[in-house]
């Protein structure tokens, strides 16, 4: 679902009180921490860092296996993190969500299990221009095994999908559509809902990189009708190392599994086996169990301050983004207007690489992304080599923008005097 | 210590022997895949001698004050030398720690200089190291 802005009055945060919650941002040093790079990775709060210390301390063992008492508790807090994650994004049943090491991995067990067993020659995959790497390669891969085609959802100028000639692209021959549900460079919030349903409308399958919406608005998989999903615990206040797959059951009961080893088998002879049902099956060898209970603490976490108040306080910080940057002179600032995104903005200085930017900026403390974002085709597609972006999350206050505009004016003092 | 030092800044503001040379015995340009930055080394040799050379490309000020700086200190050498010259050759030079991502716009221009020179494709200072 494409959030919508609600009434920001009836959700305001304490964005004092949530800095309370992350240890990191509590450090004393000379410089302060202005963290704004959430959309690589977020911090995370400490009733996360105590759920995996808990196991740690309390009750680590493997689980599925052991007949013993702490074994039995790990077992059983991981399949309630299963629990947990499915409702988050409102799946039907808990064996729907499949824990993997992150989206990477979640889209590639897509492309893999699913595409390989699906795909042939002369069907073709629709992907858009502005996706992550992770959503473009396991395609290519693909592609290559397979002979299937890869086509593209082009991006217009102003950072959204050009959709004007959707009808060409989208076609009987197209099996599945790949796409991000939000850019991690222009934080361009794609609409999700349409596009699948015309997706399904010719027979596809649809495949949701939700990296960058999971953690910030209310996705429900259900209203949305995806048949896959794909999100980081690193990205919405988890741990890394833990990622995860939603599918719908009966595409994930035809697929064959991903991974082979433990945990995913029925039985095993020597020549062959028969597979354990989902999620099992794609759960090969020991998990990241105390990622996984970390992800589900963490959403936990976002439920009680609540997507919808992160949603509107990260809308009012790139409101005041958005004003406070575009009063520097020679910037460009790629994408949509603020309340049409969420989360990042980029943008480019003239005469001042990227990488110098981040290297002030981190001169007074603020810490944002520099590169191509791993989406090389959208960079291509603005001209441009890199970009500089600050992306924002519940902790984030109006402040810290103050500081990341006054260490671009620095920058600019710095790095434009004289250029030959 | 900050990156941005003066001498840094001066490097990338007035960089030395920069352009292309006519008819150079050895040229070699190559781009950093991580942020794009790019480098031309060209060189003029006489018996394994470096009379003259020119650097050309575009970048952040790490890798143009780097390139600039090494070719100041190549300048009339021997390209046996410059085979021995190493990452912390570099990071004198520049007179800075520079983190992971940053080093190899640091590394850039000795690492397009060694390819010229000898085909030496790898980042200095990323042989693979012994754990002991
Ligand atoms: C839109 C999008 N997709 C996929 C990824 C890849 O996530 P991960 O590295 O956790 O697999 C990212 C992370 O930057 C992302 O922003």
């Amino acid at each position: 679902m494409s959030a919508q802005p609600t009434n920001s009055a009836l959700h305001t945060l304490d964005v004092e009180a949530i800095r309370n919650d992350f240890s990191i941002l509590q450090q004393e040093s000379d410089l302060p921490l202005i963290y704004l790079d959430s959309a690589a990775t977020s911090q995370t709060p400490d009733p996360v860092v105590d759920a995996m210390d808990a196991y740690y301390r309390i009750y680590n063992s493997n689980i599925h296996r052991g007949i013993y008492r702490i074994s039995e508790e790990a077992t059983a807090k991981y399949e309630e993190a299963r629990q947990r994650i499915g409702r988050f994004i409102n799946a039907r049943r808990s064996s729907q969500i499949i824990f993997t090491r992150n989206t990477t991995e979640s889209i590639n067990l897509v492309a893999y299990s699913w595409g390989s067993a699906n795909l042939r020659e002369g069907d073709e995959i629709l992907l858009t221009v502005m996706e992550h790497h992770s959503n473009l390669l396991p395609w290519q891969l693909l592609s290559q095994r397979t002979g299937a085609k890869l086509r593209f959802i082009e991006v217009t100028d102003e950072g959204v999908l050009q959709l004007d000639d959707l009808e060409k692209l989208l076609t009987e021959r197209t099996k599945i559509v790949a796409m991000t549900h939000v850019s991690n460079v222009l934080g361009t919030i794609n609409p999700i809902q349409e596009l699948t349903a015309a997706a399904h409308a010719v027979g596809a399958k649809v495949l949701i990189d939700g990296a960058q919406s999971v953690p910030h608005f209310n996705v429900d998989v259900q209203a949305l009708d995806c048949d896959f999903l794909a999100f980081s615990g690193h990205k919405m206040c988890g741990p890394t190392g833990i990622g995860v797959l939603y599918g719908k059951s009966d595409l994930l009961e035809e697929m064959p599994p991903f991974l082979g080893g433990g945990s995913m088998i029925r039985a095993v002879q020597r020549e062959s086996s028969t597979y354990a049902d989902v999620p099992a099956k794609f759960e090969a060898g020991t998990p990241a169990i105390a990622e996984a209970i970390g992800l589900a603490a963490a959403a936990d976490y976002l439920s009680k301050v609540g997507l919808e108040a992160i949603f509107v306080h990260e809308g009012e910080l790139l409101e005041y983004a958005h004003q406070k940057l575009s009063e520097i002179e020679d910037i460009t600032i790629y994408g949509p207007k603020p309340r049409q995104k969420t989360g990042a903005i980029t943008f480019n200085l003239a005469g001042a690489h990227p990488h110098d930017l981040a290297g002030v900026l981190d001169t007074v403390g603020v810490a944002v992304r520099a590169g191509h974002h791993c989406a090389q085709p959208l960079m291509e597609k603005f001209g441009v080599i890199a970009t500089a972006r600050a992306s924002f999350y519940l902790y984030n206050k109006l402040d810290e923008i103050d500081c990341l505009y006054e260490g671009l004016l620095k920058a600019q003092r710095m790095l434009t005097r004289r250029r030959r | 210590m900050n990156i941005y030092e003066e001498d840094i800044l001066d490097h990338y503001e007035n960089p030395s022997n920069y352009g292309t040379l006519e008819g150079p015995d050895i040229s070699y340009e190559e781009d950093n895949p991580l942020c794009g930055d790019r480098i031309r080394m060209d060189l003029k040799v006489e018996d394994g001698i470096i009379t003259d050379l020119r650097f050309s490309g575009h970048g952040c000020t790490i890798s143009q004050a780097a390139a600039s700086m090494l070719t100041e200190e190549i300048k009339g050498q021997h390209l046996e030398d410059i085979k021995k010259l190493s990452k912390d050759d570099i990071l004198d030079m520049l007179g800075i720690p520079l983190g992971p991502v940053r080093l190899k716009c640091g590394l850039l221009a000795l690492k397009v200089l060694k390819a010229g020179a000898y085909g030496l494709k790898g980042w200095p200072g990323d042989e693979d190291e012994e754990t002991e």
